[in-house]
């Protein structure tokens, strides 16, 4: 089965060891915590980022069990993580 | 502590033995660099740091390109140094000299507007320069312990896979590194923005946790004052194509590089490495050219890299070791990539067995093995600059 490697178990998204194809099962595995099986809910290339539940718009973020930035609109279970989802909060001088 | 391991360097009159036996011919500015390259070209075993800096510095900005110039020359890998001057730079030619002097080495200095230009310079350079060379190739490797070496922990062109693979596995060599009595530095304040605080709970202490959150604070301020988003500068394009999507992320999978020492101190760009050995932190960009530079500058003899994407950069005084958590950029890129790490997420090869894969290649380039980006001569050189021009 393709795989997702979880860096820590508090984390919500996991790094796609393999290329994925909605509708794809995936078993992510979290160091030395076992696996659990989730659903590729679209296509994710190669070692970008699966949501491993369902992650609300304004929630942190969460690999390597710490914030890597805020999710900027609802991500549902299975989908990709990336910039079109998910905002840096740290060196935003757009924000001033 | 781990074994002792002994390896074979040159003899320094002061300080830790070099892995290279370089003489450097050193432009004191921008003005003196072609002329310093053409001196080079004509001798074997020489390397010359053509830059674009040297004069009209002014404050914190003049002392950080003076440090550096001056830091390169007394880089453990130089055997001799040829400066190159023109004459009225603000690096003034017997300022890095004196430097230079105090640390035993053969110094000698060329200044254009003395030797009647570039045809007198390259004359009299050449001359004085061949003797000095000379010197140098008749210098026998003599052994010495690991613990003198300085590894320098740079990545570039990261990828998702960078933070799972290349950086720990770098991690644990820079630890046994450590272990052995060695130093080992960790650099790219950039890329340590969302990761500070894991990284000063491993501080010795509360004023090195402080100087992290200082250094870290200050680089944001500075991206801040831009009035722009960081993202698309950090991470860079190819960062986020990738898969990487934040700088948080970014620094994240970046400290692994550092293993799991505690932080003994932080360094100013091109700061001389203390006499206690152990892990430090440099305040260097998250440009890899200007980061190894201050790492350079600082002592170290030599650098691992890890990369996602791939890049073929070396450097002009030290070995650079290459590798890659990406086994598909391992491919693509064997010209330019010593070691793949991507075996760790294709062939389950663990971080314990990798990280000493590193180390024991670590220990065959210091001896004398060339990296890859030696064997296809690259020297790529860059001083960060933190003021404007004047």
């Amino acid at each position: 089965m393709k795989q997702a490697l979880v860096a820590h178990p508090d984390d919500t998204v996991g790094t796609a060891l393999h290329e994925l194809a909605a509708g794809d099962a995936v078993s992510a595995v979290v160091k030395g915590a076992g696996s659990r099986q989730i659903s590729a809910g679209e296509p994710i290339p190669r070692f970008h980022k699966i949501a491993l539940r369902d992650i609300k718009k304004g929630e942190k973020v969460l690999k390597y069990g710490e914030a890597i930035g805020t999710a900027s609109r609802d991500i549902g279970a299975g989908f990709h993580v990336h910039v079109q989802n998910l905002e840096s909060d740290r060196g935003r001088g757009d924000r001033r | 502590m781990s074994a002792s391991v002994k390896l074979r360097g040159y003899a320094r009159p002061t300080g830790p033995h070099g892995i290279r036996n370089y003489l450097l011919v050193l432009p004191t500015s921008v003005c003196s660099s072609e002329t310093a390259v053409r001196i080079a070209r004509e001798i074997p075993g020489s390397v010359p740091l053509p830059h674009q800096h040297g004069c009209c510095h002014m404050g914190e900005d003049y002392k950080q390109t003076l440090r550096t110039l001056i830091g390169m020359g007394l880089n453990p890998n130089v055997g001799a140094v040829l400066i190159v001057a023109l004459g009225c730079e603000g690096i003034q030619p017997k300022d890095v000299e004196t430097a230079l002097r105090e640390s035993g080495k053969p110094v000698r200095t060329v200044v254009i507007q003395e030797h009647n230009g570039t045809l007198g310079t390259i004359r009299e350079g050449v001359r004085v320069a061949s003797a000095m060379a000379a010197e140098l190739a008749a210098q026998e490797r003599e052994e010495f312990d690991i613990s003198e070496l300085i590894l320098a922990l740079e990545c570039g062109g990261s990828d998702p896979t960078s933070g799972i693979a290349g950086n720990p596995a770098l991690g644990v060599a820079s630890d046994l590194l450590v272990q052995a009595g060695g130093t080992s530095i960790l650099s790219e304040t950039t890329e340590l923005i969302g990761a500070e605080h894991i990284l000063a709970r491993r501080a010795k202490d509360k004023h090195v946790a402080d100087e992290i959150f200082r250094i870290v604070k200050q680089t944001e301020d500075r991206a801040i004052q831009m009035g722009t988003d960081i993202r698309g500068t950090q991470p860079t394009p190819g960062n986020i194509q990738g898969g990487l999507t934040t700088i948080e992320e970014k620094s994240l999978g970046c400290i692994y590089k550092a293993g799991s020492a505690p932080v003994l101190g932080v360094l100013e760009y091109g700061e001389r490495v203390p006499e206690e050995h152990g892990l430090y932190v440099m305040d260097t960009p998250g440009q890899d050219i200007d980061s190894i530079t201050g790492m350079l500058a600082g002592g170290a003899q030599i650098v691992v890299f890890t990369t996602g994407r791939g890049t073929p950069t070396g450097s002009p005084i030290a070995p650079v070791i290459k590798l890659t958590g990406n086994g598909d950029t391992y491919a693509k890129m064997i010209d330019n990539i010593d070691i793949n790490a991507g075996k760790i997420i294709d062939q389950g090869v663990s971080l314990e067995a990798l990280g000493k894969e590193i180390y024991d290649e670590m220990i065959a380039v210091s001896n004398g093995k060339l990296t890859k980006a030696e064997s296809l001569g690259h020297r790529e050189f860059g001083i960060f600059r933190i003021g404007w021009t004047f």
